[in-house]
């Protein structure tokens, strides 16, 4: 970015941690996390808004962060993978990914994940077909889909 | 035949027999709880020491053949961040990042061979500085017609390396004698790998000149050797790493290399920390892919189907450079006959230079263009003779006195057989080829296909001096174990199988072993992790270095306790002497203070194999890996749309190391190899400029693609019949090519449109693929 290029403050609650940032306005919610508050769970597999490994939830609603400048989330409360679980507190749908074996490389997982938490609460798992459907926005290129469904399948059904 | 009755090298073969506590146990991948808590850390994750630099290739975007007479770079340096601007000019050393044979300029000199040819490198303070000041050189070119297309480059009649064929027989005698032949081309599509994680380098200065380069690789040595090669420094001086990646799939084994050696560049240049992430549309325009091929093919056959000659011509677009080429092309050859018995065969290859980004390693190397081939071969002789297609394959398998490959090797292993007949049961496939054709004769639009294709793949590197592996292995004395080998993680689990048998070994939980990053400073001269041969290779290297530390304590042990030696074993934790035990710990600690070493190197070469290329002769491979899949799909011939309703699969991994993940390897395979012959498509310009650079435009499988019944399972294997790692078989790459079944499916079902016609369908069978065959199916003639 030009040195001398303008900036402008954001706050942010993440993983309810209130966060204040000057950030250049181009800086995508993605960079913010990434660059400035080093939470690096969350993933860039494309910054063009078209694989979902940087999803999170804003607000309780999954977003792709590549695609939305931090700067238009202000007064926002955004949580990471960081924020969901830690390896000795999983949240059900990390402890399901792990029962699963919903992954290979991970690279996808932490967008996966986020994905799915937000499915289940937008009330999209009721079918395996449905649940396809509705994470067809989070790629796995290592083809972990049939364990990934498992997963979520898993836990629709403890909570449903 | 039993499966054990092979150990002709007498190796001491333990490790068919007995109770295992690790090994074939569907334990975890050992970075699970990182990948979903976020803490795996990959390298755009690693905390950047102060003062690191951003860098970003830039290239000329007006040509992809051609030269640039004048470059200028001014307006580069002069944007806000940018630190440096390096060229061909900054190499103090060789300017060539290829794997071996050259010609992959790390900065173009002034000759412009594909678009997307890196040309110079900005570095910056920021990422996005570095970017946005690669976009704004100038150029003034001298243009040329670039040949872009196979058929563009054989009519121009160039190549990357010389044409090679092998054979047997007197192919063309038998063809003008056989009752019936038929002719035959397909266009077999290329594959972006889309790795998730993108090519990244961070490069770090020493002192003395060393370096230490952190590269999503498959192949560290490799990058070391190159890096070395550029900054003019031993290789001793330079140290590649690598963690994990996310992903690889063939597509970091040779050409992470260039990413790395800028880093290593800028960073020798600048004293200062460089990273080096591409872009996803740069790593799509700049590096290479799955080679797409044009196969043609004349067969001979007899009036029960079976192939009594053939002739198989592969034309591969290699693109601008020979990169892994001349070993990608053998293995599409190779792997020409799939499971296929050729009485008199040729198989020839032409490896076309094309002005396109050079192509390169993809998941089965060239073997899935070969089979998909004779997959078409199969699906056409039915179509001609009328007989079922599985029923056509059944008899043209490798069986008894039909048995050796058109390269001369004896198959010795097959258990094709047992495979098919038990998916053909599982799979109902007759029941419901009868319910496809009913679905047929009911339905005018829509048209249902079924497919059951077997797969043999050869396993070893097909470059003899590549099959070899070394593993470091610790004891310490609280017991806890330092496990380090040279193969790579990019999330096939061959770090969890190779801590499965050293805690195997010792007696040990997995939880006592501790994986740790690959780098050349602790395993050196490694194989790439390639060729599906990761954890044949490397879990033998660590057996070998554990047991020579077990014979170590062994000895010390029956000196200390008077206990005969084959009395003493290594199980829960214990170490077990005669009646009695001790713990594993406490053996350890005794063994320090008695002065035994308890860390050891361990070094495999993979036995048999001899082939020479130059003659055409020899064993290429150890074993063979077999599967077979099944699969039923509905096409829409108004509109060419595709749906993969129910797949089947059985597939063989000998005595599986890890159920759990080898069933991810089969489905994850299994889904790439789809997304290859389905939607994925790679599409390029007159001008030579791809123009499916990014996922809106490519389109690679996503979870509502995967059939809604996908049955997975291992056949019961009595174990691989060579003395491979706990009698297991590799299973990186096989799974890919069970996808052939998917497009004879489609085929199948564009066939039913006219029986007795051969549908011209091409790979991808895209929608509109689908629809030329369909088109060309109502024009056709019976
Ligand atoms: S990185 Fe945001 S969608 Fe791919
Ligand atoms: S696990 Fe590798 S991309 Fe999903």
């Amino acid at each position: 970015m030009p040195v001398d290029s303008p900036v402008v403050p954001v706050a942010l609650t993440v993983n309810g941690k209130p966060e204040r940032l000057e950030v250049d306005p181009r800086t995508t919610l993605l960079d913010a996390l990434r660059d400035r508050l080093h939470l690096s769970g969350t993933k860039k597999g494309c910054g063009l808004g078209q694989c979902g490994a940087c999803t999170v939830l804003v607000d309780g609603r999954r977003v792709v962060s590549c695609l939305t400048l931090a700067v238009m989330n202000d007064g926002a409360s955004v949580t990471t993978i960081e924020g969901l679980g830690t390896p000795d507190a999983l949240h059900p749908m990390q402890a399901a990914f792990v029962a699963c074996d919903a992954f290979q490389c991970g690279y996808c997982t932490p967008g996966q994940i986020l994905s799915a938490v937000a499915l289940i609460d937008e009330g999209h798992a009721g079918s395996d077909e449905e649940i396809r459907e509705h994470m067809s926005g989070n790629l796995c290129r290592c083809g972990a889909y049939a364990n990934i469904v498992e997963a979520i399948r898993t836990v629709a059904g403890q909570e449903g | 035949m039993s499966a054990l009755e092979s150990d002709p090298d007498g190796l001491r073969d333990d490790s068919q027999e007995g109770v295992f506590s690790v090994v074939r146990q569907p334990v975890r991948h050992d970075s699970a709880v990182k990948h979903v808590t976020g803490q795996a850390i990959y390298i755009d994750d690693m905390r950047e020491p102060e003062g690191t630099l951003h860098v970003a290739p830039g290239f000329c975007r007006q040509i992809a053949r051609g030269r640039f007479t004048a470059v200028d770079l001014d307006p580069v340096r002069a944007f806000p961040g940018v630190v440096t601007v390096l060229t061909a000019a900054d190499v103090p050393g060789v300017n060539d990042c290829s794997p071996s044979i050259g010609g992959d300029p790390i900065f173009s000199e002034g000759v412009v061979e594909f678009w997307g040819q890196v040309v110079f490198a900005v570095v910056a303070t920021t990422r996005d500085a570095a970017r946005r000041a690669a976009t704004l050189a100038r150029f003034e070119v001298v243009t040329e017609t670039p040949a872009i297309t196979v058929a563009d480059a054989r009519a121009a009649d160039i190549h990357v390396l010389p044409e090679y064929r092998f054979g047997r027989g007197d192919v063309e005698a038998v063809l003008a004698d056989s009752p019936k032949r038929l002719d035959g081309r397909m266009v077999i599509g290329g594959q972006e790998h889309f790795y998730l994680e993108g090519q990244i380098a961070f490069a770090l200065p020493g002192e003395d000149g060393d370096m230490h380069v952190h590269s999503s690789t498959q192949h560290p040595t490799e990058v070391q050797h190159l890096v070395a090669k550029a900054l003019a420094v031993p290789d001793a001086a330079v140290t590649a790493e690598v963690r994990r990646m996310g992903g690889g799939f063939g597509g970091k084994e040779s050409q992470a290399s260039q990413w790395a050696v800028i880093a290593a560049l800028a960073a020798a240049k600048t004293r200062r920390p460089c990273k080096l992430r591409l872009d996803r549309d740069d790593d799509m325009v700049m590096t290479g892919k799955r080679h797409d091929d044009v196969a043609e093919f004349a067969v001979g056959y007899d009036a029960d189907g079976r192939v009594t000659a053939t002739r198989m011509d592969f034309y591969a677009r290699c693109g601008y450079s020979a990169d892994l080429s001349l070993g990608v092309n053998d293995r599409t050859m190779f792997h020409a006959d799939n499971a296929y018995f050729y009485p008199a065969v040729r198989i020839l290859s032409q490896r076309l230079k094309t002005n396109t980004v050079s192509n390169t390693a993809f998941r089965g190397f060239g073997g899935p263009q070969g089979v998909l081939a004779a997959e078409r071969m199969m699906d056409a002789i039915a179509v001609e003779t009328g007989l079922d297609p599985l029923e056509v394959r059944k008899r043209n398998i490798y069986g008894p006195d039909r048995d050796v490959t058109p390269y001369g090797m004896k198959v010795e292993d097959n258990v094709l057989p047992e495979i098919i007949a038990e998916l053909e049961r599982t799979s109902d496939y007759a029941a419901r080829r009868a319910e496809v054709k009913a679905f047929n004769s009911r339905n005018r639009i829509l048209k249902k296909g079924l497919a059951f294709t077997p797969l043999k793949f050869g396993i070893s590197f097909t470059l003899v001096h590549l099959n070899q592996a070394g593993a470091l292995v610790h004891v310490y004395t609280d017991g806890s174990v330092h496990l380090n080998h040279g193969g790579t993680e990019m999330g096939q689990g061959l770090n969890t199988k190779v801590a499965q048998v050293v805690a195997e070994e010792f007696g040990l939980t997995l939880d006592r072993v501790k994986i740790t990053a690959t780098t050349t400073g602790k395993v050196p001269n490694t194989a790439p992790t390639a060729a599906s041969s990761g954890t044949d290779i490397n879990g033998m290297a660590a057996q070998i270095a554990c047991r020579q530390i077990k014979a170590r304590l062994v000895a010390f042990v029956a000196n200390e306790f008077g206990t005969p030696e084959d009395q003493i074993a290594f199980r829960d934790g214990q170490v077990i002497i005669g009646n009695g035990s001790v713990p594993f710990t406490e053996v350890v600690k005794k063994a320090f203070i008695a002065r035994i070493q308890l860390s050891s190197a361990g070094y495999y070469k993979t036995p048999k194999i001899t082939w020479n290329r130059d003659r055409a002769e020899g064993r290429p491979f150890l074993y063979f890996a077999y599967g077979a899949a099944c699969s039923e799909v509905t096409i829409d011939t108004m509109t060419g749309e595709m749906k993969v309703d129910r797949v089947d699969i059985l597939h063989d991994v000998g005595k599986s190391l890890n159920p759990a993940i080898d069933i991810g390897q089969i489905e994850g395979g299994f889904v790439q190899g789809m997304g290859w012959v389905t939607t994925e498509e790679l599409w390029w310009d007159d001008k030579g400029r791809l123009r499916t650079h990014a996922p809106s435009t490519y389109k690679i499988p996503c979870a509502s693609d995967v059939p809604d019944a996908f049955n997975v399972a291992l056949y019961d294997s009595p174990g691989n019949r060579e003395i491979t790692i706990f009698r297991s078989k590799a299973v990186g790459e096989p799974p890919l090519m069970l996808a052939a079944s998917v497009f004879s499916a489609v085929f199948d079902a564009v066939a039913s449109l006219k029986p007795g016609v051969i549908p011209p369908l091409d790979a991808p069978a895209t929608p509109e693929a689908i629809m030329r065959a369909v088109t060309a199916m109502r024009r056709a003639e019976v």
